[in-house]
C-alpha cells in the first residue's frame, strides 16, 4: 500500500532531471511538461541478457508532430518500439502515452485500442485475404469476436475503405489477395492498415526498405499526408527519404538520444558524425 | 433475428449450398431405400447398412469440427477425439437410464456396471440424466465447457503450433485413462452399452434407426451451415488473420486467445453432438473412443477431404471409412499400412486434400481460378455401398 502510494508520489511531484541521471540533462524532459505531450519517455532503460539495448533513453513527442528517427543498427530503435506498444516491458523508467497514460502497465491490444498503430519493418499484411479485406480488419472500432459475427458489409466503412485505397494508389487491387502485391505495394497497404485504424500515434519501422526510388518518393508524399492530421514517428536508414520528410530528427546511439534537431543539425553534430563514421 | 441472418451468410457459397442439398437428400434417400424398397430389390439398403452410413455421417461431422480449428484458425487439435466421446458419453448415460429394470440384474436404480461393482447408490453425476432434455444439453456443455477452460489457459499462456497439438493429445490420453477406471463411475473400460430404448422408441426397430439415419444427416446439414457462415463473416476473417500472422493481429488491437477460444469451443461442441448422434447408432460407448489413435484419424480424414474448405473434410471423412469398411473386410491387417500410406501420399501430393484437386480441375477447367475459400465441388456424395463390417 504504501509502496504504491510513494510510488505514484514519485510520479506527480516534479524529480529534479538530475536526479534521473539522463545521458544529456539539456534534452530530459521534465515531468511537469507531459501533461501536454502525446508521448513521454524518461529514464527508459532495457537490456536482455546484460547487453542494455535501451539505456537511459528520454524522448519526447509533442501532439500531431511529426518525427524521424535514426541511428546504426543496434540503436534500440525497434526495442524502442516494442516498448512502446506493449510487446516489451521496460526494467525501469516511464512511458507515458497522452500525458497520463502508464503505458507499461497494459498490452499490446488494449494499447492499439488506445489508439497507437505499428507497421513493422518487415510488411506484414494478411496474404489471404483480399487488400480490401485487410483495410477491413484494420478499420478503427469493434475488436471483438461475436460481435463480428453478426457484422454487416455498410456504405459507411466501404466509403472510408475506398478512400483509404485511393491514398495509398492500390484502388485497382481492392479485390486482389494481398500475397500478389509487390513489395512496395505491401508496404503501402500496411501504411493504409494504420490509416485505417485511425490512431493517435502511428510508429512507421523503415517504411523504404528495400524499395525503389520512386517507390521511397511516393512513400515520403504518403507520410506527409498522414501528417497532416496525426502524429507520426518514422524510423528509417534512408537520410534522402528523412531529408523530403522534412522535420525534426533523433539520432540514437546504442540505447540513448545522442542528439536531436534539424537534419542538418543532427547531420553535423560532430558525435553523430563519429558513430556514423567514426570506427 | 439476428440469428436467421447469420446463418443465411453461410448460404453465399454455392457449394455450400450444392452440399447441404447433397446431405439432406442422403438422409432422405437412404432411409426409404431401407424402409419402403423390398428387401428383393437391387436399391434396397440392408437394415445393418443404415447405422454404418449413420456412422460415416458422424465422422464426417467430427471431421468438419476439426476443419473449423484447423483449417481456418491454425490449431492442429490432435484431441478432437475427447470432445466427440464426451458427447457420446453425455448420450449413453441418457440411455443406460432408459434401459431402467432390464438390466442383467433387473435392478430399477442402478446400471448393471455398478450392481456389479456393489455400489450402492447413483453418483451425484448420473442425476439428471433420466431426463433426455438434461443429456441434450451435457452433449453440449461437456465438450464444449471442457474445450473452453482448456483454450482459456492455452491460447492465454501463447501455446501455439506443435506444442499445442501435444497438449490436446495428452488431454484426450488423460481422459481415455481416467475413464478406464471402474471407481470414475462411467463403466469402466466396458464403457456403457445395452441400450434398450430412446425416448421409448426400441433403438433395434427400423424406424428408429433411420429416423436417427435422418438426425444425423440433418445435424450434419446444420453444422456445416454454422461452420460456413462463422468462416463466412467478418469474424471468419479475423480467424483467418489469426492463423496467418497472430502477433500482427494484437497490434491491430484484436485479442487472439479470445478469438480463438470461441471457434475452439464451438468447434468442440459440434463434435460433442457428432459423438451423441453416433452413440445410439453404433450401440456402444467406450473408453477407446478416448484413444489419441481416434483422434488423428479424425486429422487424416481433414487432410485427405482438403483442410480449410469445410465440404472438402466431410467428403474425406466419408470416403476413408468407406475405404476402412471395405479394408477390414477384405484384408483386415493391412488396413493401418493403407491409412499410413495415404496421409503421407496427401501430404506430399495432395496437400489441399480432393477438394484441393477438385478445385484445381474445376478451374483449369473454367481456365479462371475465383481463388475463394469455398470454391469446391461437393465431394463423395455417394458413399460406396461397398461392404458390411
Amino acid at each position: 500500500m504504501t509502496d504504491t502510494q510513494s510510488q505514484s508520489q514519485s510520479q506527480s511531484q516534479p524529480v529534479p532531471a538530475a536526479a534521473k541521471a539522463p545521458i544529456n540533462p539539456a534534452l530530459a524532459p521534465t515531468p511537469s511538461a507531459r501533461k501536454d505531450t502525446l508521448l513521454y519517455l524518461d529514464g527508459v532503460s532495457r537490456s536482455f541478457d546484460g547487453f542494455k539495448a535501451i539505456n537511459e533513453l528520454s524522448f519526447v513527442l509533442a501532439m500531431g508532430e511529426m518525427r524521424a528517427i535514426i541511428g546504426p543498427n543496434g540503436a534500440g530503435k525497434t526495442t524502442m518500439m516494442d516498448i512502446i506498444t506493449g510487446k516489451t516491458r521496460p526494467d525501469k523508467g516511464d512511458v507515458f502515452f497522452m500525458g497520463d497514460i502508464d503505458l507499461t502497465k497494459h498490452d499490446e491490444p488494449t494499447i492499439a485500442q488506445m489508439g497507437i498503430g505499428r507497421k513493422f519493418q518487415k510488411p506484414t499484411v494478411f496474404e489471404t485475404q483480399t487488400v480490401a479485406d485487410n483495410l477491413l480488419l484494420s478499420l478503427k472500432g469493434e475488436r471483438r469476436g461475436i460481435p463480428a459475427l453478426f457484422y454487416r458489409d455498410n456504405r459507411k466503412d466501404r466509403r472510408t475503405i475506398d478512400g483509404i485505397l485511393d491514398k495509398i494508389r492500390l484502388g485497382h487491387r481492392r479485390d486482389e489477395l494481398a500475397a500478389y502485391l509487390s513489395h512496395g505495394q505491401k508496404q503501402w497497404l500496411e501504411i493504409g492498415m494504420l490509416l485505417a485504424q485511425d490512431p493517435k500515434l502511428l510508429l512507421v519501422d523503415e517504411p523504404v526498405a528495400g524499395m525503389t526510388d520512386a517507390e521511397t518518393e511516393e512513400t515520403a508524399r504518403l507520410l506527409r499526408e498522414i501528417a497532416v492530421d496525426h502524429s507520426v514517428v518514422v524510423v528509417e536508414h534512408d537520410m534522402g527519404f528523412v531529408r523530403d520528410l522534412g522535420v525534426k530528427v533523433t539520432c540514437l546511439h546504442e540505447g540513448h538520444v545522442l542528439s536531436e534537431g534539424s537534419l542538418d543539425h543532427v547531420s553535423s553534430d560532430p558525435q553523430v558524425v563519429e558513430v556514423y563514421l567514426g570506427r | 433475428m439476428l440469428f436467421t441472418r447469420f446463418l443465411a451468410g453461410g448460404l453465399k457459397s454455392p457449394v455450400i449450398i450444392g452440399a447441404l442439398v447433397v446431405i439432406l437428400a442422403i438422409g432422405v434417400i437412404v432411409p426409404v431405400l431401407n424402409l419402403a424398397v423390398a428387401p428383393g430389390s437391387a436399391f434396397h439398403i440392408p437394415d445393418h447398412m443404415v447405422p454404418l452410413f449413420g456412422k460415416y455421417l458422424c465422422y464426417a461431422m467430427a471431421a468438419l469440427a476439426l476443419d473449423l480449428v484447423w483449417g481456418y484458425c491454425g490449431i492442429l487439435s490432435l484431441g478432437h477425439g475427447a470432445f466427440f466421446a464426451l458427447g457420446g458419453y453425455a448420450m449413453g448415460m441418457h440411455l443406460m437410464r432408459e434401459i431402467g429394470d432390464r438390466g442383467v440384474y433387473g435392478n430399477a436404480v442402478l446400471p448393471d456396471f455398478m450392481v456389479f461393482l456393489n455400489w450402492k447408490e447413483l453418483p451425484w453425476f448420473w442425476h439428471g440424466f433420466d431426463s433426455f432434455v438434461f443429456a441434450c444439453i451435457m452433449v453440449a456443455a461437456a465438450p464444449g465447457i471442457l474445450a473452453f477452460v482448456f483454450g482459456w489457459f492455452a491460447f492465454r499462456s501463447r501455446v501455439t503450433g506443435v506444442y499445442l497439438s501435444i497438449i490436446t493429445q495428452a488431454m484426450t490420453y488423460a481422459l481415455l485413462l481416467a475413464f478406464f477406471r471402474n471407481d470414475m463411475g462411467f463403466g469402466g473400460n466396458n464403457g456403457l452399452t445395452d441400450f434398450k430404448d430412446v425416448l421409448g422408441f426400441d433403438l433395434q426397430s427400423g424406424r428408429v434407426r433411420s429416423t436417427l439415419f435422418f438426425l444425423t444427416a440433418f445435424f450434419l446439414a446444420l453444422n456445416l451451415l454454422i461452420a460456413a457462415a462463422i468462416v463466412g463473416s467478418k469474424y471468419g476473417k479475423i480467424l483467418r488473420a489469426v492463423r496467418d500472422a497472430e502477433p500482427r493481429t494484437r497490434f491491430l488491437g484484436y485479442r487472439p486467445d479470445k478469438i480463438k477460444l470461441f471457434a475452439w469451443t464451438v468447434s468442440a461442441i459440434m463434435a460433442g453432438v457428432a459423438g451423441a448422434l453416433y452413440v445410439p447408432q453404433v450401440g456402444i460407448i467406450n473408453p477407446g473412443e478416448f484413444a489419441p489413435a481416434n483422434s488423428i484419424e479424425m486429422v487424416v480424414w481433414t487432410a485427405v477431404g482438403g483442410r480449410g474448405t469445410l465440404v472438402g473434410p466431410i467428403g474425406g471423412a466419408i470416403l476413408v471409412n468407406a475405404a476402412k469398411s471395405w479394408f477390414t473386410g477384405v484384408l483386415p491387417e493391412y488396413w493401418l499400412f493403407a491409412l499410413g500410406a495415404l496421409f503421407i501420399f496427401t501430404t506430399l501430393y495432395l496437400p489441399d486434400g480432393v477438394a484441393g484437386l477438385i478445385r484445381k480441375m474445376v478451374g483449369k477447367a473454367r481456365s479462371k481460378p475465383r481463388g475463394k475459400d469455398e470454391e469446391t465441388e461437393a465431394p463423395a456424395a455417394d458413399a460406396p455401398a461397398g461392404a458390411a463390417e
